[in-house]
């Protein structure tokens, strides 16, 4: 580009028309001779452009261009306006334009200083007209593109690629949601299911602790005490009361303190009895939990434990209760051998 | 002057005024505003040149942009629309190129 230098005015053309083959390069250098050509042929734009350069170069430049200028403005200021308004219709402009080429021949001897006075505010009106509406196109376009209205004037494939976009992102997204609401789904479930295992483990634990005696009872039930001045209750006695209590449904019960269990053994010599190997003395209290009505009737029926014991000397009171309190606590036999069965 | 009083002017407008732009006009306005850029430009350029003639001016101003756009609406017809307007800014962007180098050569001496 910049060799070009040295040779002046590297484009002696008009606006348009030679720079489309040769825009840089050094076909511009080859222009000038072909001038001549230029001007003969009939395409109206060459010549028009070409008129000016010969006659600066020829140092005599004005008269001819103002004729021109004058000659060609009158007729296409009515046609411009439009066109440049409506530049999708190509007729329109091109047909006045090889007239106006060929007018301004005959016109050239017309006066030519009042034809400069008269072209300056035309051309100047024309000019200012048409960059008017070109800055007022070009931010009307501006606008637009920056509106989501430039949907609306894309071409039919682009609009089509453009919904195939949305779609495969839609579909993407959408299996993202469902992926999304089957693991909400999961959590959700595995959550309840596991909230139900834990209460339902939660109510068996108390029921185990219950019947094993690791933690306190409270409800409905008897309590049962059995004076022995002489000394004479005997271990099967005691342990026969234990059976017939459960029997009669009892479901948890202490004896003087003591937790029974199902491991609980009862030993010892009458007078000196002990549950777990802790002694009891008399009076043995019974702190049982069941249905007081069964086991007062267990209790009393001829021949079981409340006779039994009358007979060798003792003497049994059952107080039954809405509410007693079994508190005493045993320690859990932790299996040493046994392990939960698995595959049931 | 004028033309940059009038380029002003017109961008206040369209500013201003912000009108819809017709739908059938749509596909042809960009490529009717880059062909007068390129009008403009080589006007801007001639001048320099002081070669400036206003008849070629409005005259190239006028068919540059009536020609782009048809080439576009052929383009349409034709269902080649977008690589033809692509073209068409090709061919426009590298005559602007062209002219701005002209100017620029110009005004810089370089």
């Amino acid at each position: 580009m910049t060799e070009e230098r040295p040779q002046g005015r590297p484009g002696p053309d008009g606006p348009d028309d030679d720079a489309v083959p040769h825009p840089f390069g050094p076909g511009r250098l080859g222009e000038r001779p072909a001038e001549a050509e230029d001007t003969a042929e009939p395409e109206p734009e060459p010549s028009a452009s070409d008129d000016p350069v010969e006659v600066e170069a020829a140092a005599e430049p004005e008269p001819p261009i103002e004729d021109e200028a004058e000659d060609t403005a009158e007729p296409e200021e009515s046609t411009e306006p439009e066109d440049a308004a409506e530049p999708a219709e190509p007729e329109e402009t091109a047909e006045p334009e090889p007239g106006d080429a060929a007018e301004p021949e005959p016109a050239r001897s017309k006066v030519a200083i009042t034809a400069r006075r008269g072209r300056d505010p035309l051309a100047a009106a024309l000019i200012g007209v048409l960059t008017l509406l070109l800055g007022f196109a070009f931010a009307v376009q501006v606008r637009n593109v920056g509106n989501d209205q430039a949907l609306s004037g894309a071409r039919e494939e682009d609009l089509v690629r453009i919904l195939d976009d949305l779609n495969a992102r839609e579909e993407r997204l959408r299996e993202q949601i469902s992926d999304q609401r089957t693991a909400l789904q999961q959590l959700t479930s595995s959550d309840s299911q596991s909230a139900t295992a834990l209460e339902e483990a939660r109510k068996r634990a108390e029921a185990i602790g219950i019947l094993n005696g690791t933690v306190p009872a409270q409800g409905p039930g008897l309590t049962m005490t059995i004076r022995d001045p002489d000394d004479a209750v005997r271990v099967a006695d005691i342990l026969d009361a234990i059976q017939e209590l459960r029997g009669a449904g009892a479901e948890t019960m202490q004896i003087d303190g003591v937790r029974v269990g199902v491991s609980t053994a009862v030993t010892g010599d009458p007078g000196g009895l002990m549950i777990d190997g802790r002694p009891i003395n008399t009076p043995y209290e019974f702190v049982v939990i069941g249905d007081p009505q069964n086991m007062e009737t267990a209790m009393n029926i001829p021949g079981g434990v409340v006779p039994r014991i009358n007979s060798r000397g003792g003497s049994v009171t059952i107080e039954p209760a809405d509410e007693v309190v079994v508190d005493a606590l045993r320690p859990l036999d932790t299996p040493q051998y046994a392990s939960p069965a698995t595959g049931n | 002057m004028i033309p940059i009083l009038g380029l002003a002017a017109g961008v206040l407008l369209g500013l201003f005024f912000d009108p819809t732009v017709p739908l059938w006009l749509q596909p042809y306005l960009p490529i009717a505003v880059v062909a007068a850029l390129d009008a403009v430009f080589g006007g801007f350029r001639a001048r320099l040149d002081g070669i400036f003639d206003a008849k070629v001016f409005v005259i190239s101003f006028v068919s540059n942009v009536v020609v782009a756009a048809l080439i576009v609406f052929l383009g349409d017809q034709l269902g080649v629309g977008a690589q033809l307007s692509t073209a068409v800014v090709v061919v426009l962007g590298i005559r602007i190129f062209g002219n701005a180098a002209a100017i620029r050569r110009h005004v810089f001496r370089a």
